[in-house]
C-alpha cells in the first residue's frame, strides 16, 4: 500500500513536473532521486552469449539447465521453466547476443493488475510475486507489455514464474546470480540512478561503440533492467511500440472515475424516480 | 400444482416436505434439449474433474501469449453484455416507471442473476489457485489499483442486489407474506446499486484490456474500450431480452396470460427501438475512435476485413433491421435483428480478448473441444436451472393475488 501511495504520489510528481519543465526525461530522473531502486545493467556489446546468465539463474531457482543455445534466426523464449533467455541477433553491425527477462518496471502493468497484491514492486526494486497470495488469474499475464510473466498450465497447482531478480538473495546481501557469474562484465548490478549515470558514461566515452539510448530509461515509464545496445533496439528484437508513459496510467481514467460514478449515478437515478413518482401521483389522482 | 397448493401452516416440517416435493422434476423428461444436454453436461463434468487434478493445461488451449481462452472471454466476457438486459428494464421498470415492462422484469433479472452467478463459476474454473479468491475479498489483499479487483467485487456486490431484485418472486413461492413486503421494500434501492454497479462492471470488463495497448490489434484497442463496452452491452441485452423471450414464449406458453402475450409484441417493438437507437450512438463512437485513431491504414489488411465484417455486418445491418421492424411492425424481423445483434457481441467480445489480442503471436489460439463442452456444459446448466425456477416461481406467470399491488 506504501508503494502504491509513493507511486501514486511519484505519478502526480512527474506529471506536475513534466508540465513545469516540460521535459520527461529530466522529470523522471530527478523522481528516482527519491526511491533508488536496485537495477541491472546489460551491456551487449560485452555480452559473449556464453549462457553462464541461463545456467546459473537454473541453479539459483531450482529449474532445468537449458539445453539449446542461441543461434541467429531463432527466437528462444522465456517459459515457466526458464526466467531467462539469450538470444543472437544478425545485425549491421554483426552478430549480437541480447539477454531477455523480467524487465522490472517501475511502475509495472503486472502489479498494477494484480488483484491480490501477489505481483508486487518491492521498495529496493524487483517485481516480486507471491504464492500465497496469487489465485492464478493470469491478469497480469494479459496485462504485461513484454509479455513476461509465465504459468504453469499443467500443473492443478500452478505458479505464476517470471525472473525476480533474485530477490531473496539480495535479501541475504548477495548479487543476483547472473550478474554474480556473468564471465564478460556484461550485467552490472546498482541503483538505478548509478547505472544510468554509468551507462551515459559508456556512451558519451565510447560513442561509435554504442546506438545513443538507454532502453529502460523511459520505456514503459523506466525500468530497473537497462539495456546497452551497439545498434537500434529494433535490430536486437526490442518492441519498438513499448509506449514511454507507464502502463498502469492507462487505467488511472478508469479507476478515477469509479467514485464520481458511485456519488453521480444513484443521485441522478433518485432524482428521475421522484419526478416520474410524483408525475405517476399527479396521474392517478386525475383518474 | 402451483405454489398456492403449499399449505399455509408454517411448521418446518412442511416448509421441507414442500422444498423437497418442489425439488422433484416436473413434466417430460424426454426431450430434445434433455437429450442434447444431459450427456454434454456429463462430459463437461468430467472434463472440470480433469483439469483440477491435472492442470488447467490437460484440457484447455490457452497458452504464455494468450492466457485468456473461451472459458473468460466467452463466458465471462461475452455473458456479462448479454446479462445488460436486466440493469437496462430495472432502469425502466422501477425508476421510469413505465409499467409496461413490468411482465418481464422478473424474468429478465432472473436471468442476470443465473447469468452472474455462472460466469463468476466459470471465472473460478479459470482460476489456477481458486483458493486463493478470498484473499481480495476478505480484504486482507487489496489490489486496490487493479482493475480485477473492481470488476471482481462489483460482480459480488451485484449478485447480491439482484437476489435482491428477485427475493419478492421467492417469497411469493414459499408464501412468506411478511418477508414479502420487506423484501419489495428493498427492491428500489437494490435496482439503484445494481444499476450503478452495472455501469461500472460492464465497462470495467473493458478496462480490462487497457493496459494491452500493444497487444490488442489497433482496430480494437482505444482508450475508449470501457464506453464501447457500457455502450453497447445495452442492446446486447435488450437482444438477448428479445431472443429469450421468444423462446420462453414457446417453451413456457402455459405460464403466460394472454393479456402478457399482447402485451409482449408491444414490448418488442419498443426494445427494437432502444436497441436500433443505441447501436447508432455506438456506431457512431466506432465512427469517431476510428477517425481519431487514424485507422484507415489498417483496413486493407486481413484484420481490417475482419472488422468490417464485424461493424457492417453485425452491428449496421441488425440496427437497420431493428429500424425496419419497428416501421412495420414486424416482429419476425425485430427477431431476426436480435439474433444477429447477439451474433455481433460475440463477435466483438472475442476479437477484444482473444482473437485481436495478441493477433501477431506465433501460436495462435484455437479453443480445444474439451474447453467449447464445457463453455457449453455452463449455459446448460444455467438454463436447466431458470427452468426449474421458471416452473415453480411466479416470474413469468403472475404473481399470487395477495401480493399483487405490492411491487414497489
Ligand atoms: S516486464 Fe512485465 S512482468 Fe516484468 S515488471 Fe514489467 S510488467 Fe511486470
Ligand atoms: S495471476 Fe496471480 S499474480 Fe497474476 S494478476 Fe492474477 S493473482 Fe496476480
Amino acid at each position: 500500500m506504501s508503494i502504491n501511495r509513493r507511486n501514486f504520489f511519484k505519478v502526480l510528481g512527474v506529471t506536475g513536473a513534466t508540465i513545469a519543465l516540460g521535459q520527461e526525461a529530466q522529470a523522471k530522473s530527478a523522481s528516482e532521486e527519491v526511491t533508488e531502486f536496485k537495477a541491472i545493467l546489460y551491456d551487449s556489446t560485452r555480452c559473449v552469449g556464453c549462457q553462464t546468465c541461463e545456467f546459473s539463474c537454473a541453479e539459483a531457482h531450482n529449474l532445468p539447465a537449458p539445453e539449446d543455445f542461441p543461434e541467429v534466426g531463432v527466437i528462444r523464449k522465456t517459459s515457466e521453466k526458464r526466467r531467462t533467455v539469450v538470444n543472437a541477433y544478425d545485425t549491421s553491425a554483426g552478430e549480437v547476443y541480447v539477454k531477455r527477462q523480467c524487465m522490472h518496471c517501475n511502475h509495472p502493468a503486472c502489479g498494477a493488475a494484480c488483484l491480490t497484491q501477489a505481483m508486487q514492486k518491492t521498495k529496493e526494486g524487483p517485481v516480486i510475486w507471491r504464492e500465497d497470495k496469487c489465485m492464478g488469474c493470469r491478469y497480469c499475464m494479459i496485462s504485461c507489455p513484454f509479455d513476461v510473466p509465465k504459468f504453469e498450465y499443467n500443473s492443478p497447482n500452478p505458479k505464476i514464474t517470471k525472473c525476480n531478480m533474485c530477490f531473496e538473495r539480495q535479501q541475504e546481501g548477495k548479487l543476483p546470480a547472473c550478474v554474480e557469474n556473468c564471465p564478460g562484465e556484461a550485467l552490472v548490478f546498482g541503483t538505478r540512478r548509478e547505472l544510468i549515470a554509468e551507462a551515459r558514461r559508456r556512451i558519451v566515452e565510447n560513442p561509435d561503440a554504442y546506438y545513443p539510448h538507454i532502453y529502460g530509461e523511459n520505456e514503459a515509464g523506466g525500468t530497473s533492467f537497462l539495456y546497452l545496445s551497439p545498434v537500434p533496439f529494433e535490430e536486437i528484437g526490442f518492441s519498438t511500440t513499448i509506449q514511454n508513459a507507464s502502463y498502469p496510467a492507462l487505467t488511472k481514467g478508469f479507476l478515477y472515475s469509479v467514485p464520481a460514478v458511485f456519488v453521480l449515478v444513484p443521485s441522478v437515478l433518485l432524482g428521475i424516480h421522484k419526478a416520474t413518482k410524483s408525475n405517476l401521483d399527479k396521474n392517478n389522482q386525475h383518474d | 400444482m402451483t405454489s398456492s397448493a403449499f399449505p399455509l401452516k408454517k411448521e418446518k416440517r412442511s416448509v421441507w416436505r414442500f422444498l423437497l416435493s418442489e425439488l422433484k422434476p416436473r413434466g417430460k423428461w424426454i426431450t430434445p434439449f434433455n437429450v442434447i444436454s444431459i450427456p454434454v453436461m456429463l462430459v463437461g463434468a468430467a472434463i472440470i474433474i480433469i483439469r483440477f487434478i491435472n492442470g488447467i493445461g490437460a484440457v484447455s488451449n490457452v497458452n504464455q501469449d494468450i492466457p485468456w481462452g473461451v472459458w473468460k472471454g466467452f463466458n465471462v466476457i461475452t455473458g456479462v453484455a448479454f446479462a445488460g438486459g436486466a440493469y437496462i428494464l430495472t432502469f425502466v421498470v422501477y425508476v421510469l416507471k413505465v409499467e409496461k415492462f413490468h411482465s418481464i422484469v422478473r424474468v429478465t433479472v432472473l436471468n442476470g442473476f443465473l447469468a452472474y452467478v455462472f460466469y463468476a463459476g466459470a471465472l473460478v474454473l479459470d482460476l489456477g489457485k481458486p483458493w486463493n479468491i478470498f484473499n481480495p475479498i476478505i480484504g486482507n489483499n487489496f489490489g486496490a489499483n487493479s482493475v480485477l479487483f473492481l470488476v471482481a467485487w462489483h460482480f459480488l456486490l451485484y449478485i447480491i442486489a439482484q437476489a435482491i431484485e428477485f427475493s419478492p418472486a421467492v417469497a411469493e413461492w414459499l408464501n412468506a407474506r411478511r418477508a414479502h413486503k420487506i423484501l419489495s421494500g428493498l427492491t428500489l434501492g437494490a435496482v439503484i446499486f445494481g444499476i450503478t454497479l452495472s455501469t461500472l462492471h460492464q465497462s470495467g470488463l473493458g478496462a480490462l484490456f487497457l493496459m494491452a495497448k500493444e497487444k490488442i490489434h489497433p482496430l480494437w484497442y482505444s482508450e475508449f474500450i470501457p464506453l464501447l463496452f457500457l455502450m453497447s452491452s445495452v442492446f446486447a441485452g435488450l437482444s438477448m431480452v428479445i431472443f429469450e423471450g421468444s423462446i420462453s414464449e414457446r417453451v413456457f406458453a402455459d405460464q403466460i396470460t394472454s393479456e402478457n402475450k399482447k402485451q409482449r409484441k408491444d414490448i418488442i417493438l419498443i426494445l427494437s427501438r432502444v436497441c436500433a437507437f443505441s447501436m447508432f450512438v455506438y456506431l457512431f463512437m466506432q465512427i469517431l475512435v476510428f477517425a481519431h485513431g487514424h485507422r484507415w491504414e489498417y483496413i486493407n489488411t486481413p484484420m481490417g476485413y475482419w472488422f468490417l465484417i464485424e461493424i457492417f455486418g453485425f452491428v449496421v445491418l441488425p440496427m437497420l433491421l431493428f429500424l425496419l421492424s419497428f416501421k412495420r411492425a414486424n416482429i419476425m424481423l425485430a427477431k431476426v435483428a436480435a439474433v444477429f445483434t447477439i451474433l455481433g457481441i460475440i463477435l466483438n467480445r472475442l476479437n477484444v480478448s482473444i482473437i485481436a489480442f495478441r493477433w501477431d503471436a506465433a501460436v495462435h489460439y484455437v479453443p480445444s473441444w474439451m474447453e467449447i463442452v464445457v463453455a457449453v456444459s455452463i449455459i446448460f446448466v444455467e438454463i436447466w436451472i431458470f427452468r426449474w425456477v421458471i416452473n415453480r416461481l411466479p416470474v413469468l406467470r403472475e404473481s399470487p393475488s395477495w401480493a399483487k399491488n405490492k411491487h414497489a
